[in-house]
């Protein structure tokens, strides 16, 4: 393995390489999104409080048996052979998805199953006060939910999130098996057209290494942001009336 | 005669088998301050908390202005809005600002406009001492500071009665002072208030009524000398004993 060759496989395919990780790129951030959005559903429906025997309850209960069994399915089978599943079963009964709408869905439904549990954690680690708070000036269920709950859980969630999005950006490489062109399809190729797989493969490597360091780097940022200072100063610090 | 703002009857209260509140009865009249004392386990905080309904009470009637509110008829939301309460912990809204802790209720329950929130919601920040820390957020703020931000809170919905839940216990001893000074100046301020506390002191100084707890029953209710100086039965006796020797 030299420098040149290395070197040479880059000038000849960069445009390749530079398609192939946009592609990766792109999946990854548009599953994650909508996975997260799904884990969000997943986590509030979970966590929707109900009086036992009501209506209510017996059709919540029937929906979150549902959405158990889609959590369960999901993490307990391999996204390589969801995808074909996904794909090729669809095919059988005369759906033609597009290769990347297929890649979405299997990598969203696949990060939504991740994040639902990770949204009710979440949810569920919320201090009781804050609800009770909440309750307490009056506000309903939903009305907790959308201005004091579910902000703190985003923030909660963001960890987990952006690990989800860096597990996506790596494992979305599967998704060759149902041809979508993302970098390691891209890299296949190349390196089957060269026979250079271990120079081709070294690129492929610091493509992606270069993509989760950027992701986690800027997740980490947004993270600082969002906490803000540790310390509060007063502009005129003088002494503190009270009343 | 007196307006009661809130009357108790017949109030019980079980987790499980293990009853909390027995048969209890009691009211605040408008303009009053009320606290209520017993040793932890007495019930004192329960009965705070089944006043605003954060437990659902067993059995008896909780009259607010002439309405029971135990009816399943009644809206629970709206009658939240004239409690203010204050709880042992703060539980300020780690996601908001001071001012937006504030204002989030009004605006939302209350459905004020944003400036006429933030103008109500500086009011009383001001009257707590903490409007020059409107943009901070609770993290950044000392025990002392968040429970008077929370009373702020409570204040903002323009309660007709503020419930206190033990608002010192959590405090660091140096800043129980600053929290109390505000509520002593609330009392002034005509406001009616109930008031779950240890600090016996305080309890004397600013209540009308004092009320003793034991093992979910009113013991003794009265003034503070008759309560807190000539304690006519033997619980309360022994109980101001032990907490005085403390």
């Amino acid at each position: 393995m030299s420098l040149d060759i290395i070197l040479s496989i880059l000038e000849e395919n960069w445009r390749s390489f530079l398609n192939g990780a946009y592609m990766t790129l792109l999946i990854a951030i548009i599953s994650t999104i909508i996975g997260a959005l799904i884990g969000l559903f997943i986590g509030i429906m979970h966590t929707i409080p109900v009086r036992k025997k009501s209506i209510k309850s017996v059709i919540l209960k029937v929906f979150n048996f549902i959405l158990t069994v889609y959590v369960e399915i999901f993490r307990g089978t391999p996204m390589i052979v969801q995808a074909m599943v996904v794909f090729y079963g669809l095919a059988a009964y005369g759906v033609q998805l597009d290769r990347f709408i297929a890649a979405i869905i299997v990598v969203g439904l696949n990060t939504g199953a991740y994040m639902a549990e990770y949204v009710r954690g979440g949810i569920v680690s919320i201090d009781k006060g804050q609800y009770e708070a909440a309750e307490a000036i009056g506000m309903g269920h939903f009305q907790t939910m959308t201005s004091v709950i579910l902000p703190q859980v985003f923030r909660n969630i963001l960890p987990a999130t952006g690990n989800q999005l860096i597990m996506n950006i790596k494992d979305s490489a599967v998704l060759s098996v149902i041809s979508v062109t993302e970098l390691f399809f891209t890299s296949t190729s190349i390196a089957g057209a060269n026979f250079r797989f271990a120079e081709t493969f070294f690129i492929t490597c610091i493509f992606y290494l270069i993509m989760t360091f950027v992701a986690s780097r800027i997740l980490r940022m947004i993270e600082k942001k969002m906490d803000g200072q540790n310390a509060y100063s007063v502009e005129s610090k003088r002494e503190e009336p009270i009343v | 005669m007196m307006e009661k703002v809130i009357e108790i009857k017949h109030l019980n209260k079980s987790f499980g088998s293990h009853e909390v509140l027995r048969d209890v009865n009691f009211s605040v009249n408008k303009g009053e301050v009320v606290c209520l004392i017993g040793s932890s386990g007495s019930g004192k905080s329960t009965l705070l908390r089944c006043i605003n309904l954060l437990e659902t009470p067993s059995g008896g009637e909780i009259i607010y202005k002439g309405e029971n509110i135990l009816d399943d008829q009644h809206d629970i939301k709206k009658y939240r809005t004239h409690l203010g309460m204050v709880f042992q912990q703060f539980n300020l809204f780690n996601n908001h600002n001071v001012l937006k802790n504030c204002t989030v209720g009004q605006q939302k329950v209350l459905k004020r406009s944003k400036e006429e929130a933030a103008a109500n919601a500086l009011k009383y920040l001001k009257t707590v001492g903490m409007d020059q820390y409107v943009n901070a957020k609770p993290r950044q703020l000392s025990g002392g500071q968040k429970q008077r931000v929370a009373i702020a809170r409570a204040l903002a919905m323009d309660p007709e009665v503020m419930l206190f839940d033990e608002p010192t216990s959590a405090l660091d001893p140096e800043m129980v002072g600053e929290v109390l000074k505000v509520m002593r100046n609330l009392a002034d301020g005509g406001h009616t208030m109930l008031i779950v506390t240890h600090e016996m002191e305080f309890a004397r100084e600013v209540s009308d009524r004092v009320v003793f707890m034991d093992k979910g029953v009113i013991v003794e209710e009265g003034s503070p000398e008759q309560v807190l100086v000539n304690p006519k039965h033997e619980r309360t006796k022994e109980f101001l004993k032990r907490t005085i020797k403390q």
